[in-house]
């Protein structure tokens, strides 16, 4: 199940483990992306709370972190190939996974369908 | 190889400049300039040195033994080489540089005359303070206009320039809570804030929060005033602010900062917007820098250096830095380590810089202050906010400026892409075609709380016709723009020394040092 937090920021959901990244309209406001600061496997993430960094060449965005966790994986081709981000926001350029704190933090956030009727009113 | 470098023939970007490229690259008056170490040759200097006499080198294996590479040029080719360069730069003194958040004012040539003074130029800041009373004073009669104009009891002098500025009074903050035993952790930053910000109490060690702006622009009071706490240390907010607008709130910001314990930060940067009409100590803010370069007209950027004193209320003066100006019976000197404690300045968090600061500045700020009195500071915000109010209505109904309809702005005109919508142009290459039309783009893209920001200051120094012609200029593009001309945005800059750069080529694969080309001894070798 994916999940869409209203910072732009997808997660989908695999038993206790996640996958987080942005989203594709994200990586479009944000126009060529350059560089994408990851955080160290092991580290605990808070809701809500800054958990990466990508810098485009308008301007660099912190991403935060859609629930609670530990970091227990990143997306190394990022560090080569920023530019996946671009090509693939919601596929190959997910930033890191982890291990969830607290399954029913997911309960607040968007559909699919509710996601992209929030893009439509904004 | 050749003094003049390899000719490097210029392409036209389009068929819009002229068709064929020239044999040595030059285009009658725009000529085309190597890199330094492209140029000259370790055989030509433009100096004579003295043989080095004969000695037995200490080094052993540390001793050099490849050339050490720095180009050779005669004192001719030296001074073309950057007469060159300089005319591929723009700047103020060559048109409108509406540069937002920067105040690019005209910088007055009488302030360049009397800092050349020799009394001025030619001391050194170890010289015996008998020495330099004048220079003293005037630091002192500077430091007077400061605090007069703000409001706030004490200044320090010594920061270099707007961030170190920043850093001097969120040091300030932290020391006045640390004398209290009280470590709080928090700084909150509003949107409309200056990036620089956040960085700077993020450097002094602070978590930084962001704080909303409302729908006209302003600090999100409700959102402000539910955050504080006994951990906020201080909020840094930007008055005039970065959408380029007053904060009305800003006394009742104030206010429930110091009542939850904490300090107002304001970043000064946007003084030039209110100097003699308003002052900040009468707005409850405890530390704020001046950025001398902005305000008072002492050169900018490239041709700085800046000047950022800093400005304290009475809570924070005794934690200002080391060294200040004093007067004692018509003699005037500096409060230092040895005898602060003597002159009661002993909780000082320490210094910024290891002299007073750039005293070629401090003489131009005065020399700008007593030039224009009083009356005249107060006329130069009244113009600047008018130039940015005339800048803003000659183009809000071919432009979209997101504020407009909340009242007069101060001293930058705010725009948002929302009138290139659908036209394929984005801000960024409205900025480059701005280029192609003579002019230094406005801020683009900040503040990022509209999309596709351009934010336009002219400053008071431009006259309405340079505003008509610049205003003319924003319109034809605008029209353009909605018409198609696609091309002509793309393709931009057409006339610049360089065309467009691969912006995200350069990011993504920075090539950060330059490597020298093969020369044919070393193939041979």
């Amino acid at each position: 199940m994916r999940y869409y937090t209203p910072q732009d920021e997808w997660i989908e959901v695999d038993g206790a483990t996640a996958t987080v990244g942005i989203t594709d309209y994200a990586q479009g406001q944000l126009g060529d992306i350059v560089f994408v600061d990851l955080p160290e496997p092991g580290r605990t993430v808070e809701k809500g709370k800054e958990a990466a960094v990508v810098e485009s060449v308008k301007t660099a965005a912190d991403v935060y972190a859609p629930v609670s966790g530990t970091v227990t994986e990143v997306n190394a081709a990022l560090a080569d190939n920023p530019a996946l981000v671009n090509e693939s926001a919601e596929g190959e350029g997910w930033f890191f996974r982890l291990r969830l704190a607290d399954p029913a933090e997911l309960e607040g956030l968007m559909d699919q369908a509710a996601y992209q009727a929030s893009l439509a009113a904004r | 190889m050749s003094i003049l470098g390899t000719p490097r023939p210029t392409t036209p970007a389009t068929s819009a400049g002229p068709a064929a490229p020239t044999f040595s690259g030059n285009r009658a008056l725009m000529l085309e300039e190597p890199l330094v170490f492209e140029l000259g040759d370790s055989s030509t200097s433009g100096v004579d040195l003295e043989a080095v006499p004969a000695h037995a080198s200490r080094l052993a294996e540390l001793e050099r033994s490849a050339p050490i590479g720095l180009p050779g040029l005669s004192e001719g080719e030296t001074v073309r080489h950057y007469t060159r360069l300089s005319r591929q730069n723009y700047g103020i003194d060559l048109g409108l540089f509406p540069l937002g958040s920067c105040t690019m004012k005209h910088n007055p040539r009488l302030n360049e005359k009397l800092a050349r003074l020799p009394g001025f130029a030619d001391i050194h800041p170890l010289q015996p303070q008998d020495t330099v009373q004048g220079a003293l004073e005037l630091i002192h009669r500077l430091a007077h206009w400061l605090t007069t104009l703000t409001a706030m009891p004490a200044v320090a002098m010594a920061p270099k320039a707007g961030a170190h500025g920043e850093l001097c009074g969120m040091l300030a903050i932290r020391a006045a809570h640390e004398a209290r035993g009280d470590a709080r952790q928090v700084v909150l930053v509003p949107e409309s804030a200056h990036g620089t910000n956040p960085a700077t109490a993020a450097f002094c060690g602070y978590a930084v929060e962001s704080i909303p702006a409302d729908a006209r622009g302003r600090v999100d009071l409700a959102a402000l005033a539910a955050r504080l706490g006994p951990d906020v240390a201080a909020v840094m907010i930007t008055n005039p602010n970065t959408c380029g607008l007053f904060e009305p709130d800003m006394r009742r910001i104030a206010d429930a900062v110091h009542a939850a314990g904490g300090y107002v930060y304001c970043d000064g940067a946007n003084f030039n917007a209110i100097v003699g009409r308003v002052r900040p100590g009468d707005l409850g803010v405890d530390a704020m820098h001046i950025n001398l370069h902005k305000t008072f007209s002492t050169p900018h950027g490239g041709g700085g250096p800046g000047s950022g004193p800093v400005v304290f209320s009475a809570a924070l003066a005794p934690f200002a830095p080391l060294p200040f100006v004093v007067e004692k019976d018509g003699r005037f000197h500096l409060v230092e380590e040895e005898t602060a404690d003597a002159e009661d300045h002993g909780r000082s968090f320490g210094r910024m810089a290891a002299f007073h600061g750039q005293m070629g500045m401090f003489v131009r700020a005065l020399a700008y202050m007593m030039s224009h009195g009083a009356d005249g500071l107060r006329q130069v915000a009244e113009d600047a906010v008018l130039n940015a109010n005339y800048v803003l209505r000659g183009l809000a109904d071919v432009m979209t400026a997101p504020f407009a309809a909340s009242g007069p702005c101060m001293h930058e005109a705010l725009f948002d892409d929302r009138f290139l919508e659908g036209t394929g142009v984005t801000t960024l290459d409205f900025a480059k075609a701005l280029v192609d039309e003579g002019y230094h783009p406005m801020t683009m893209y900040f503040p990022l709380v509209v999309h596709g920001a351009m934010l336009v200051e002219p400053t008071e120094t431009e006259s309405k016709a340079r505003l008509d012609a610049f205003i003319a200029t924003m319109r034809d593009l605008a029209a353009a723009a909605k018409a198609g001309d696609v091309a002509r945005f793309r393709a931009a800059p057409r006339f610049a020394p360089r065309a467009r750069l691969d912006e995200t080529r350069a990011a993504r694969q920075p090539v950060l040092a330059w490597t020298p080309p093969r020369s044919p001894q070393s193939e041979a070798a």
